[in-house]
């Protein structure tokens, strides 16, 4: 099938790739690019186990092609900690244990993510909403949502948006 | 750190991160960053994918399937059928339940999505593709949807292969579709118990069948070396050692030559202990081809067709006095097993650890029967975060007492007060033949009720009555039977279902050891390092834990029916047991003293009286590869091999408070106070995170979750649009409590706890459904609890008028 030139940045590099238009962005991430943190867990857009950040915004990256990220920024849970430093997401995640089998972790770390953009001070119930696209067998969310409060806690403790 | 040599007693204590402690997760590092290592993660060079047609039938005649388009297809290279596989005599496989599966379809389809034929090519979008081009012509049948006409004279017959058959593999049987009868109890004195009984209920149920639905699918990557002759295979594998078994007793390959590798799963819940055709296929096409295979499944082929759980159509009586004292209970099952018996349970069980069902209560005699039958659904059975049936026993059990209570008018708290086993009826035998270890069921009950204020909800609830409101409270205090099992009476394929844990301990003293379980979320990397930790005076975080590798691994029969801690932890403590024991008799030489000269002190070896005589498991760990004692061998590592004398009973009160919209029929989960006694407790963070777990799961069962047929048996709803998973809004929040009652025969006195939450869950949050209506006169209502279901009874006694 023929191939389509993108370019896009994923976690602030800029990358170049040539892909099938049919090409899902998660299978774009995941088997091309060699990041594997994005899931793929269902394929109706229901688990949200594949969450990316797309130009400010959280995506189903199983339901967004490559070719409409074309032009993009990328952000994946890759792109979280900075170095050997946690993102106060990932150490909220550790504190609060707030995973289990893993496979949720990082579509929820970077749903949490934007979460925090939008709402940086939420409530329980708002980020029960605001986790509600990505579904977790194993926590029962309790946890979820404690470390990402934890997570709040910090970011604004250290004067804002990390 | 401070130095070793000035810390306290409770400092070193502390710096071990053992048995007790709420340390945090080794294995989350990986996981947080995304890097975990799942099936689906692997890259191997040359791999190509694989995937099925699949029946659009329940059930047909294959007339005829034509690959010739779909060969033509640029980058297909194979497209297996059954025909394919019959001269390998791959296209059956055997079943753990003694009955055989169709790996691909040989002749006819038996279920919806059934796998008809493998294509393999060289990426994903190939395979989607060709799939499509393969032609089946099939020959449509009459389907069979309803157990309950299974064994009907003018039923379809499904499975004409062993139709002449006597015995699918459990006993003798009456019909061609029905697979095994199994009883249990005294018939006879039940009977007899019912007749001179005051109080006699009885009750129909239906436990639906649902799906594990583990957020990762099912998977795998089969890659034959053709030099060395090894076949490697990854997959999504709770029971790492049994596939390797069976692989090899179906291939015909020597274990040796077969290494099974079960790397970071994305969550089991009994969904992937059993085999699949996947793996069979992905096999077959590595060895075929001699490069690497992969088989994904897809979220609506998970839900379709790898195993379901329950699907068991019960009925229960119990007979009592005037005051709800037990006489006798006596149940019978119906239970439906889809096109091929691939119950996953320990062989010599056809209905699990069922006879669990005498639960929390001194029964003196019951007796219990179940029927299994073939339909036209997708072949399964398997525990769904349960132990063996214990789910469906517990249900029944639980729901029973509500009926009970309801007839001689007490609450549901008394009817269970008055009929509790008593501490100190243990070890308590039960009329169906279990040896229950320890509990103490009154005092967790008593606990619970009083932190939930009991009498004041009961108050509460008398006032909405009153004003028409519908308000239930649900209790359930379960028994759970895990650990499965002394093999005396509890095999896989003939091997007994021990379980094994080998540590070797390095010349500077950390450790490494591997269990023949393995965890799929459970936190095994750290919770077996705390147990080694305790017993070694090792630093957990110097003890790494391996499972999953059939290379490395010692042989062990995986992790399901909440048996790591029963089985795998039992072993790692007598394995760690015996490296001290070593450990001593090193440190008396290296003291110059008798080896009962010395006592245990944390982390060291200190002669008795003199305090400052010691030797440290450090030291210790050197001298075993420098310096031993004449006569022995060096080295400081050993194995073991844990066969439990009995199973653990862990056990819980759960209160659940419901309130009920009645104009829509919804549900609201008030309030949910779970407290659990899993006996000794390793980490308390582990323990209450698989708490929350499992109640959300439970949560999911009681009020949403069941997959369908039509009555063509085409499934409905196989997909996450229509199956329900909680999501974090419709989940409650979670109270948590705890008992601890330890297992006098587990070396660590611990007892399990992952399955307890949904054992207990289920019948807790039906419990409080039907409550919310008891004084209507209503004694059971259908699983799940969906607002529609819940708005049929509202609509039928016209409370929402």
């Amino acid at each position: 099938m023929a191939k389509t030139q993108i370019a896009l940045t994923i976690n602030g590099q800029p990358v170049e790739a040539q892909v099938e238009p049919r090409t899902l962005l998660v299978h774009f991430l995941r088997e091309q690019q060699g990041l594997k943190g994005a899931h793929v867990g269902c394929e109706t857009s229901h688990c949200g186990a594949c969450t990316v950040d797309l130009n400010g915004k959280s995506v189903k990256s199983c339901t967004v092609f490559a070719v409409q990220a074309d032009g993009g920024e990328v952000m994946t849970v890759e792109g979280l900690a900075n170095g050997a430093d946690l993102h106060p997401l990932q150490q909220g995640f550790y504190e609060e244990h707030g995973l289990q089998c893993g496979y949720c972790t990082p579509g929820m770390l970077m749903r949490a993510y934007r979460l925090l953009q939008e709402n940086p001070k939420p409530s329980n119930e708002e980020i029960r909403m605001g986790i509600s696209g990505n579904l977790c067998r194993c926590t029962g969310y309790q946890n979820i949502v404690k470390a990402i409060s934890f997570a709040a806690d910090k970011i604004n403790a250290e004067g804002g948006a990390d | 750190m401070a130095d070793a040599s000035t810390m306290t007693l409770e400092e070193r204590e502390a710096t071990l991160g053992g048995i007790g402690t709420a340390r945090k997760r080794k294995e989350d590092g990986r996981f947080i960053r995304g890097q975990g290592n799942y099936v689906d993660d692997l890259v191997l060079p040359n791999l190509v994918c694989g995937d099925f047609v699949r029946s659009p039938y329940a059930h047909a005649r294959i007339k005829s399937i034509d690959k010739a388009e779909a060969l033509k297809l640029p980058g297909v290279i194979a497209v297996l059928t059954a025909e394919d596989l019959k001269p390998l005599n791959l296209h059956w496989m055997p079943t753990l339940a003694g009955d055989s599966a169709a790996v691909l379809a040989d002749e006819k389809v038996h279920f919806q999505n059934q796998e008809v034929a493998f294509v393999i090519a060289a990426d994903r979008p190939t395979v989607a593709d060709a799939i499509q081009l393969v032609e089946v012509d099939y020959e449509e049948l009459p389907v069979l949807v309803d157990p309950k006409k299974a064994m009907d004279k003018d039923a379809p017959i499904l499975r004409e292969d062993v139709a002449e058959k006597d015995n699918v593999g459990q006993g003798a049987r009456k019909h061609p579709n029905h697979i095994f009868h199994w009883e249990v109890g005294d018939a006879g004195a039940t009977e007899k118990a019912f007749k001179d009984s005051e109080v006699t209920v009885k009750e129909s149920m239906f436990y639906q069948r649902v799906h594990p639905c583990p957020l990762e699918p099912c998977a795998c990557v089969a890659s034959m070396d053709p030099v060395a002759g090894v076949l490697t295979v990854y997959g999504t594998f709770q029971a790492p050692h049994v596939i390797r078994t069976v692989v090899s007793l179906i291939s015909g390959l020597p274990e040796s030559k077969i290494r099974i590798v079960s790397p970071d799963v994305g969550g089991g819940f009994g969904n992937k202990v059993g085999a699949y055709p996947g793996y069979i296929c992905a096999a077959v096409g590595s060895i075929v081809l001699g490069r690497p295979v992969k088989w994904m499944e897809s979220r609506m082929d998970n839900l379709s067709t790898t195993a379901f759980a329950r699907d068991y159509h019960m009925t229960g009586e119990i007979a009592a006095d005037g005051d709800g004292r037990i006489a006798a209970i006596r149940c019978s099952v119906l239970a439906d097993h889809g096109a091929f018996n691939t119950h996953a349970q320990p062989m010599k069980w056809p209905a699990g650890l069922f006879n669990v069902v005498t639960g929390s209560y001194d029964i003196p005699v019951g007796f219990c029967a179940v029927d299994g039958v073939y339909t036209n659904k997708a072949p399964g059975g398997v525990a769904y975060r349960c132990s063996f049936r214990v789910t469906e026993a517990a249900y029944l059990i639980e729901r029973m007492m509500d009926v009970l209570a309801q007839k001689v008018g007490c609450s549901k708290a008394e009817i269970r007060m008055r009929n509790f086993v008593q501490p100190e009826q243990f070890p308590y035998h039960s009329c169906l033949g279990w040896e229950y270890d320890s509990g103490n069921y009154p005092a967790a009950l008593k606990k619970v009720l009083q932190a939930v204020d009991y009498e004041g909800l009961l108050k509460e609830q008398a006032e909405k009555r009153k004003k028409g409101e519908l308000m239930g409270i649900g209790i359930a205090t379960f028994t759970e039977i895990v650990g499965a099992g002394p093999s005396r009476n509890c095999d896989i394929v003939g091997i007994g279902m021990f379980d094994s844990c080998e540590i070797r301990v390095h010349p500077t003293g950390s450790a490494v050891a591997r269990l023949g379980t393995k965890g799929t979320g459970q936190a095994h990397e750290t919770t077996y390092a705390q147990i080694i930790a305790t017993q070694l005076g090792i630093p957990s975080d110097d003890i790494t834990i391996e499972e999953g590798d059939t290379d490395t691994a010692p042989y062990g029969l995986g992790t399901y029916g909440s048996r790591s801690t029963p089985v795998g932890a039992a072993a790692a403590a007598r394995a760690a047991q015996k490296i001290r024991a070593k450990a001593q008799k090193i440190a008396a030489h290296m003291l110059e003293v008798g080896e009962k000269d010395l006592e245990w002190e944390v982390d060291r070896f200190v002669v008795k009286g003199l305090p400052e005589k010691t030797a440290t498991m450090k030291e210790i760990a050197f001298a075993a590869y420098s310096n031993v004692p004449e006569g022995m061998e060096h080295g400081l590592e050993t194995v073991d091999y844990y066969d439990p004398p009995n199973f653990t009973y862990p056990f819980g009160a759960y209160v659940c408070v419901v309130d009920i919209d009645r104009f829509t029929g919804e549900v609201s989960v008030r309030r949910f106070y779970a407290l659990d006694d899993c006996g000794t407790r390793i980490n308390p963070m582990v323990i209450e995170g698989q708490v929350h777990g499992g109640l959300t799961e439970a949560f999911g069962i009681a009020m949403g979750q069941e997959i369908v047929f039509d009555d063509t048996g085409n499934v409905l709803g196989a997909s996450l649009m229509d199956y329900f998973l909680p999501t974090a809004v419709e989940t409650p929040q979670w109270e948590t409590d705890y008992t601890v009652t330890p297992s006098p025969h587990h070396p660590i006195g611990a007892k399990g706890v992952g399955e307890s939450p949904n054992v207990g869950g289920v019948p807790a949050f039906s419990n409080a459904v039907v409550d919310a209506f008891a004084h209507h006169g209503v004694t059971h209502m259908p699983m799940p609890h969906t607002p529609s279901s819940v708005w049929q009874t509202i609509n039928k006694l016209g409370l929402n008028k």
